[in-house]
C-alpha cells in the first residue's frame, strides 16, 4: 500500500490525469444540460491529450528542436517528439468535431427552444 | 525533474476544471474553460512539448472558447442557467471505481521523465538523428508532421473540410 502511494505521488501528472478525466466523464454522464455534456467531453478529450504528452517528457531535456552546428544528435537531451505530432493532430480535430457538435446543438435549440436534455425529450413526443 | 514550477500549474489546472464543472451559469463555465486550456498550455510548455503548446493556445483556448460563446449567442438567457439534479447511483459508484482501478495500474507506468521508458527508446531517436539530415528542418515535430507523415496531415485537412461542410449544412438559414 505504502509502494502504491509512493509511486502516485512520483507521477503528479498521472493523478491530475485521472482527476480530470474523472470529472469530465462524471459531466458527460450526471448533466442534463447538452453544452455542459460538451464541456465535460472537451475535458476527457484533452485529459487524454495531457497523458500522451507526458509519456514524451525526459529528465534534463530541452524542446525538440535541433541545436544549429551539433554534428552528432544525442537523443536523450531531446524530448520524444513523437507524441507531440500524434497528439497535435488530434486537438485539431477535436476542435473540428466540437464544431460539428455545436453546430447539433445549436439547430437542437432551434427546433425544440430548450438544451435541457429531458425537455428536448418530452417536445420530441 | 523538480515539481516546483509544475505543481501550481497542476493545481490550476484541476481548479479550473472544477471551477468549469460547478459554475451554474453557461457563459461563465465556458470561460473558465478558455483558462483552463490556457494552464494546460502552460503544462505542455513546461513539459518542452512546445508546438502543442502553441496549438492549445490557439486552436483549444481561442477557437473552442470563441465557438462555444457564438453558441450561446444564439440562446435565450433563461436557457443558460443549469438545472441541478441529484446524480444516478452508478455514476456515484461507479466512476470512483474506475479511478481506484486507474490509479492501481500507476505503478506498471514508466517513472515520470525517464529518458530510458518505451516510448523514449523504440522509434523516436531514429527521428532525432536521422531528420536534420533526410528534411533539412531543425523542428522535428514540423519534419515528422510535414515530411514523414505528410499523407496524415493531407487526410486531417479533409476531416477540417467535411467538419466545416457539416456545420455549414446544419446552420443553413433555410435548414428544416
Amino acid at each position: 500500500m505504502f509502494e502504491l502511494v509512493q509511486g502516485w505521488l512520483q507521477r503528479p501528472n498521472f493523478i491530475a490525469f485521472v482527476i480530470l478525466f474523472l470529472w469530465g466523464l462524471y459531466i458527460t454522464v450526471t448533466h442534463h444540460n447538452l453544452l455542459k455534456k460538451l464541456i465535460g467531453l472537451y475535458l476527457v478529450q484533452t485529459s487524454v491529450i495531457f497523458f500522451l504528452v507526458t509519456t514524451g517528457a525526459k529528465d534534463g531535456a530541452t524542446v525538440p528542436i535541433l541545436i544549429p552546428g551539433e554534428t552528432v544528435v544525442q537523443p536523450e537531451t531531446y524530448v520524444n517528439p513523437l507524441p507531440h505530432v500524434l497528439t497535435l493532430t488530434a486537438i485539431v480535430v477535436q476542435v473540428a468535431t466540437l464544431g460539428v457538435s455545436l453546430a447539433l446543438v445549436a439547430g437542437i435549440y432551434k427546433k425544440y427552444g430548450s438544451l435541457d436534455e429531458d425537455e428536448v425529450l418530452k417536445r420530441l413526443e | 525533474m523538480t515539481y516546483s514550477f509544475e505543481l501550481p500549474l497542476l493545481i490550476l489546472l484541476i481548479l479550473t476544471a472544477g471551477g468549469a464543472m460547478f459554475v451554474k451559469d453557461l457563459l461563465s463555465a465556458v470561460l473558465i474553460l478558455g483558462s483552463y486550456s490556457f494552464f494546460l498550455a502552460l503544462v505542455w510548455a513546461w513539459l518542452g512539448a512546445v508546438d502543442v503548446a502553441f496549438v492549445e493556445a490557439v486552436v483549444g483556448s481561442g477557437l473552442a472558447t470563441v465557438f462555444f460563446v457564438l453558441t450561446l449567442f444564439g440562446i435565450e438567457p433563461r436557457d443558460t442557467l443549469i438545472r441541478r439534479t441529484p446524480p444516478p447511483i452508478a455514476a456515484v459508484v461507479g466512476l470512483p471505481l474506475l479511478g481506484l482501478l486507474l490509479l492501481y495500474a500507476a505503478n506498471d507506468l514508466p517513472a515520470f521523465g525517464d529518458p530510458a521508458s518505451p516510448a523514449s527508446t523504440y522509434v523516436s531517436p531514429f527521428y532525432l538523428e536521422n531528420s536534420l539530415a533526410d528534411t533539412q528542418t531543425p523542428n522535428v515535430v514540423t519534419a515528422v508532421l510535414m515530411d514523414y507523415r505528410a499523407f496524415d496531415t493531407l487526410m486531417e485537412t479533409v476531416v477540417i473540410y467535411t467538419a466545416g461542410m457539416a456545420c455549414w449544412l446544419l446552420l443553413r438559414r433555410d435548414a428544416r
